[in-house]
């Protein structure tokens, strides 16, 4: 046992053990994804970029409700309302702080016209912080880039909701 | 106008040496990252550039367009001087070392001594960092890069003087050449192997980069530098890196020979054994910093005191008597 030892420490036999395995282990396949080429499976439940989802006909959904608003643990949406000529009521003004949010998901689960939505996509960094105060036409805008994904997302968790 | 002739010839033959030394510092930076990455299974840097070649370039031009902080309470003309001193030293040390019997810039007759001298006043620019920078962890990280820069000199001296004995002079070049026949890694293995785990102390390498172990001491020396300033530390630091393997292959190696003298080895030239030698140490180098954890201090100092310097000078005895008892000896 004790010779042992001393001839382990005499030829560093661990140390070219671990040089052999190094070798060898860079030979094998990787093991993360080659990010922005390729990108790992999302969820449908995803909590990423809001968006403000439309009716086919193209009537915004939201009714101004505020649920959003106030059970948001961050407090980082901000609505105001007015009743419109046709007498339904819609906001005026739906902004998001997309800094103070924390991505709770809570906005989603408490919109009763399913208006509101966290989409897929995480990739929105920007290079100030301003780009990150959303106004209602950016949310607009973003759920109609994003329709097609989210609508199918929301069929999916339906069941489970 | 000679005069004139001479300096021109001169600077020509230095940049030739100076930008290919800078230029593979950061390739070899790159390689390294890589090796890394294979070695844990990731990529490494892959976007910039084919196979991310560029990386190091890229990263380099963020340091010159980032700020240099200096603190308030620095000592300011020794902080900025730090290092300058780092990575002149670190290149200055390449003029003697021989790509072939040609390629080299001063074939000087105390080429060993001078490269030894020259990577001793590399501790200089460490200490005048971590002391210049008055604050707690650049003086701590400082303190403990010389002592082991200077512990682990005393052993890689000895073993240069295995080396001296069987050649019996300390021009780079006759040490090349006298490994014509055999290659001192061969008799000389042991003697090798320290060598080895003494350069990776000297250039502050895993397992021994206490001077900046992150744990403990944030980023050692370099903690309050910033900008280019912190770029020319690392430069300075693989130069020293890159010399040390350089040496390496020179001393133990067979610098530019080939490892057999018949056809498909011998054609190719000199500089691209001696680079491929260089690269191979250089392999070993990194790997071992993907795959060892960090010395404690007094082991470090235990093994380069206690073990590798008796070790060294016992050594340096057997060779001796080998040589006066075969009658070996050269110059006589």
């Amino acid at each position: 046992m004790q010779l042992n030892r001393i001839f382990k420490i005499i030829f560093l036999s661990e140390f070219v053990k671990a040089i052999i395995i190094a070798i060898r282990e860079i030979f094998r396949k990787k093991k993360t994804l080659n990010y922005p080429f390729e990108k790992g499976k999302i969820s449908s439940r995803f909590r990423g970029e809001h968006a403000l989802r439309r009716y086919p006909n193209g009537e915004e959904r939201c009714i101004a409700c505020k649920l959003c608003e106030a059970v948001c643990p961050a407090q980082a949406i901000t609505i105001e309302s007015e009743e419109r000529s046709d007498g339904s009521r819609k906001t005026t003004r739906y902004d998001i702080d997309m800094i103070k949010c924390i991505y709770c998901g809570l906005c989603e689960e408490s919109c009763p016209v399913d208006s509101i939505v966290q989409g897929p996509n995480f990739e929105f960094a920007t290079e100030t912080r301003e780009e990150l105060y959303y106004n209602k036409e950016k949310l607009l805008e973003n759920g109609d880039r994003w329709e097609s994904v989210l609508a199918e997302n929301i069929k999916i968790d339906r069941p489970y909701r | 106008m000679e005069l004139f002739s001479i300096l021109y010839n001169e600077v020509y033959k230095i940049l030739l040496l100076l930008i290919p030394v800078l230029v593979s510092v950061a390739l070899i930076v790159w390689f390294e990252r890589r090796v890394w990455g294979f070695v844990q299974k990731r990529r490494g840097p892959n976007v910039v550039g084919p196979f991310g070649i560029f990386q190091t370039l890229a990263d380099a031009l963020k340091y010159i367009f980032k700020e240099i902080v200096i603190p308030a309470s620095a000592d300011k003309i020794v902080f900025i001087l730090a290092p300058i001193v780092t990575m002149t030293l670190a290149l200055v040390a390449w003029a003697v070392i021989p790509f072939s019997e040609k390629m080299i810039i001063s074939d000087i007759n105390v080429g060993i001594l001078y490269v030894f001298a020259i990577s001793s006043l590399g501790v200089y620019g460490i200490i005048l960092g971590g002391w210049a920078s008055n604050s707690k962890y650049p003086f701590l990280g400082s303190l403990r890069s010389a002592a082991q820069m200077i512990s682990y000199e005393v052993s890689i001296g000895i073993i240069i003087i295995n080396v001296l004995l069987c050649v019996g002079s300390l021009n780079l070049k006759d040490i090349v050449l006298a490994q014509e026949k055999l290659w001192f890694v061969i008799p000389l293995f042991p003697m090798f192997v320290i060598y080895f785990i003494s350069a990776l102390a000297e250039t502050n390498r895993t397992p021994f980069d206490l001077p900046e172990a992150e744990s403990e001491l944030v980023a050692g020396y370099q903690t309050e530098y910033s900008g280019m300033m912190y770029a020319m530390f690392w430069l300075g630091e693989y130069a020293n890196i890159l010399l040390m393997c350089a040496l390496g292959s020179i001393l133990f190696l067979g610098g530019w020979l080939s490892p057999v003298d018949i056809y498909p080895f011998n054609i190719i030239p000199g500089p691209f054994w001696m680079i491929f030698k260089i690269l191979l140490l250089f392999f070993i180098f990194a790997i071992i910093k993907a795959v060892v954890p960090r010395y404690r201090y007094d082991q470090l100092m235990r093994l380069g005191w206690k073990v590798f310097l008796p070790f060294s000078l016992i050594y340096v005895v057997l060779t001796a008597s080998f040589l006066i008892y075969f009658d070996l000896l050269p110059n006589k």
